[in-house]
C-alpha cells in the first residue's frame, strides 16, 4: 500500500483535512476462539469523513466498539491525538471527545428529546451535588448555558417541534435524528456513526446525508461511519476502509476502492473456476 | 379559567424548565402549600394527625427516596425497611448521645448515616441488576433488622430491647415524646416533606437526575455517552437512603415514639413502600406523594366504611384491605405501569385541549 502523506490539504469542496487524529495499529480482537478482527491498521485524519464498509459479520461494529472503549482489543494499540490510549472505560473515552450513535437506536426511551440531548452534554457539566440539590449558583447557570448549546443543535437538526416529546413516541427516522443530536450535543472531536441510515427511506436518507455533511462542514467534526448503502458511502466519504471476515481488504478514496478487485470479489462473490 | 399554556410565553430557559410551566398548576401548587401550612395545623386533632397526616407525610419521604432509586435509576430495592431502621437507630443514638443538639440535626445526621450504609449495600449494584439486585437488597433488609436486635449497644442496653424517643423540643415546643401536640408533629413532618420534595425535584431535573434516568433506560448507551455508572448508581443509593433514613428517623421519633425493630421496620415495610411507588408512579415525585396518600388513606377509609358504617368485623375488613391492595397492584402493573402519576398526566393533557377533542 502506498504511504499517504500526512500534510494537511484542501478537498475539492473546500474542506481542510488536517493531520492524523486517530490511528489504529495492528488491532486484533478475539472472542474465545473466534477472531472478529485480524491485524487491522488504519488512520483517521482531522476533519475527514471516513467510512468503514464490508459485508455482514466483517467486524465493522466491533471496530467501532473498540474505538469507543466498549471492547478492549486483544492485540494492537489505539492512538488518539498523538498519544497511545491506555485501556479505559467507555465514559472516559467519551470525556476525551469521542461520541457515537448505535446501529439499533439506543435512546433513553423514558426521557424527552431535550433531556436525551442534555444527557449528551454530561461530560461538560460539573456542578456539585449540593448545588444541584438546591438548584442554586453553578447548577442553575450551567443548566441554562447548556440548554442554549443544545437548542443550537435542535435548530440545526430541525427538531424544534419534538423538543419535549418523550422519544419513545417518535417515529423511527426522527429517533435516529435525535440520537445523532445526542451525540452532537457532546461537541465531539470524533463522531462514530454505526449505520446512521439503516432502515430509512430515500427521503430520510437524503436528510441524514445532508446532516452528516453539514456536521462535518460547519462544526469541523471528524466522522467515522459504517454504512451499507454504497451510493451514500461513495458520495459522502473522503476515504473508505473495506473489511471482510475481520481483515482489511481495501483502504483509500472511494474511486480507488470501487475499482479494487478484492472489494468487488468480497461484495459480488467470486466464481471458483 | 381554561387550562392552557397558550399565550403564556417563556423568555428564558430557566422559565421554560420550571416545575409547573402552566400558570394554573402554579396557582394550584401554592394553594396546596397555603392550606397545608396555614389551615390544617389549626384544625388538626390527634386522630387526624396519627391516623392520616403524619404517616402520610413520613411515608411520602420514604416513597420519594425509593422512587429515586427504583423509579429514576432503575435499581430495584427491597431493603427500604432496613434502611428506615438505620435512620431510626441512628437518630436514637444521636439523640441520646448529644441531648443538647437540636433534633433537626439528629434527623439530618441520621439521614447522612443511612446514606453511608446505603452506599455500602449499593455496591453489588455495580455488578448485578434486576431480580438479583433485589435479592441482594433483601439481604440488607434481614441483616440490618437482625443487627439491631442482636447488638445491645444500638438500643442502649434497654431491658425491653426497644428504643424510645426522649422528649426533644424546637423553639421550646415539644416535637417528640408523649407531650407532643398533634399540630407540632404535623408541622415538623410537613416541613421535612416540602424541603425534601423540593430537593428531589431539583436533583431529578438536573444533570444527576438525567444520568440516573440514562442508567435506568439503557445503561450501556449511558456509559458510552459519558455517564460514569459507578457514580450514578452510588449517588442514587446515597440520596435514596438519605431520604429513607430521614423517614425512618421521623417514623421512630415523631410518629411512633417507641420502636421494636422487627415489628416497625420488617420486610412488610419494604413492600408497603414499594407498593406506594408502584401505585403512585415510578419516576415521579408527585407519584410518590399520591401513592403514599393512597395506601395510608385506603385502610382508614375501609375501616370507617366497613367497620364503622356497615358494622363488619375488624378482621374481615383487614383481610379485604389486603385483597384490594393486591388486586390494585396487579391492575396497575398491567394497565398503567406508570401509576397514578400517569393517570394525572393524561388527565392534564386532555384538559389542555378541553372542550375540543383534538
Amino acid at each position: 500500500m502506498n504511504m499517504v502523506s500526512h500534510e494537511p490539504y484542501v478537498t475539492e469542496d473546500g474542506r481542510t483535512i488536517g493531520g492524523v487524529l486517530m490511528e489504529l495499529k495492528n488491532i486484533t480482537l478475539r472472542f474465545g476462539g473466534v477472531v472478529a478482527i485480524k491485524d487491522i491498521s488504519f488512520d483517521v485524519r482531522e476533519g475527514e469523513i471516513r467510512a468503514i464498509i464490508g459485508p455482514n459479520g466483517a467486524g465493522k461494529s466491533s471496530m467501532l466498539n473498540i474505538i469507543s472503549g466498549f471492547y478492549t482489543p486483544s492485540e494492537g494499540e489505539v492512538w488518539f491525538e498523538g498519544h497511545k490510549r491506555p485501556q479505559m472505560r467507555p465514559f472516559r473515552v467519551a470525556q476525551q471527545g469521542i461520541a457515537r450513535t448505535f446501529q439499533n437506536i439506543a435512546l433513553f426511551q423514558g426521557m424527552s428529546t431535550l433531556d436525551n440531548m442534555m444527557t449528551g452534554r454530561i461530560t461538560r457539566m460539573n456542578a456539585g451535588l449540593m448545588a444541584q440539590a438546591l438548584w442554586w449558583g453553578k447548577a442553575e447557570r450551567e443548566e441554562s448555558e447548556h440548554r442554549a448549546a443544545v437548542e443550537k443543535i435542535i435548530d440545526f437538526l430541525e427538531i424544534q417541534h419534538i423538543r419535549k416529546t418523550p422519544v419513545g413516541r417518535l417515529p423511527y427516522g426522527l429517533q435516529k435524528r435525535v440520537e445523532l443530536g445526542r451525540a452532537l450535543a457532546a461537541e465531539p472531536r470524533l463522531l462514530l456513526l454505526d449505520e446512521p441510515m439503516a432502515g430509512m427511506n430515500v427521503e430520510e436518507k437524503e436528510d441524514m446525508s445532508r446532516f452528516i455533511l453539514d456536521v462535518n462542514d460547519e462544526f469541523g467534526t471528524t466522522i467515522v461511519l459504517i454504512e451499507h448503502d454504497m451510493g451514500v458511502v461513495m458520495d459522502l466519504s473522503d476515504r473508505v476502509v473495506v473489511m471482510d471476515y475481520g481483515k482489511k481488504i481495501g483502504d483509500g478514496p472511494p474511486e480507488e476502492v470501487r475499482a479494487n478487485q478484492d472489494v468487488i470479489d468480497a461484495y459480488l462473490g467470486v466464481s471458483h473456476d | 379559567m381554561f387550562y392552557r399554556e397558550a399565550g403564556d410565553f417563556k423568555t428564558s430557559y430557566g422559565e421554560d424548565s420550571q416545575t409547573f410551566p402552566i400558570k394554573f398548576d402554579r396557582v394550584r401548587y401554592y394553594t396546596v402549600l397555603v392550606v397545608a401550612f396555614g389551615i390544617i395545623p389549626f384544625v388538626i386533632n390527634d386522630y387526624w394527625a396519627n391516623a392520616v397526616f403524619v404517616p402520610f407525610l413520613i411515608y411520602a419521604i420514604a416513597a420519594i427516596g425509593l422512587n429515586i432509586l427504583t423509579g429514576y435509576c432503575g435499581q430495584v430495592s427491597l431493603g427500604t425497611g432496613g434502611f428506615m431502621a438505620v435512620g431510626a437507630y441512628a437518630c436514637y443514638k444521636l439523640m441520646t448521645a448529644f441531648p443538647d443538639v437540636n433534633i433537626v440535626f439528629h434527623v439530618i445526621g441520621a439521614g447522612l448515616i443511612t446514606a453511608g450504609v446505603g452506599v455500602l449495600f449499593g455496591l453489588p449494584s455495580l455488578r448485578i441488576k434486576g431480580f438479583y439486585l433485589a435479592v441482594a437488597t433483601l439481604a440488607a433488609q434481614f441483616f440490618l433488622v437482625w443487627l439491631f436486635n442482636k447488638v445491645p449497644w444500638f438500643y442502649n442496653y434497654s431491658a425491653s430491647g426497644q428504643i424510645s424517643a426522649p422528649e426533644r423540643t424546637i423553639l421550646s415546643i415539644p416535637v417528640t415524646g408523649p407531650n407532643t401536640d398533634a399540630w407540632a408533629k404535623y408541622m415538623i413532618c410537613l416541613i421535612f416533606v416540602v424541603v425534601l420534595a423540593w430537593i428531589a425535584r431539583n436533583l431529578t431535573r438536573g444533570t444527576i437526575g438525567r444520568s440516573w434516568m440514562a442508567i435506568r433506560d439503557m445503561d450501556i448507551a449511558a456509559e458510552i455517552i459519558g455517564v460514569n455508572p459507578l457514580k450514578a448508581k452510588l449517588t442514587a443509593f446515597a440520596v435514596s437512603s438519605f431520604f429513607v433514613g430521614i423517614a425512618g428517623a421521623l417514623f421512630f421519633s415523631v410518629y411512633l415514639g417507641a420502636v421494636e425493630v422487627g415489628e416497625a421496620f420488617g420486610i412488610q415495610k419494604s413492600f408497603l413502600i414499594l407498593f406506594m411507588v408502584i401505585i403512585g408512579g415510578l419516576g415521579s415525585i408527585f407519584g410518590s406523594l399520591a401513592g403514599a396518600a393512597f395506601l395510608v388513606l385506603l385502610p382508614v377509609l375501609l375501616k370507617n366504611v366497613l367497620v364503622g358504617a356497615l358494622g363488619w368485623p375488624t378482621d374481615l375488613a383487614a383481610h379485604l384491605e389486603l385483597m384490594i391492595v393486591g388486586a390494585l397492584i396487579i391492575i396497575f402493573l398491567i394497565a398503567e405501569p406508570h401509576g397514578l402519576a400517569q393517570l394525572w398526566r393524561v388527565a392534564k393533557e386532555k384538559l389542555r385541549l378541553w372542550p375540543f377533542p383534538h
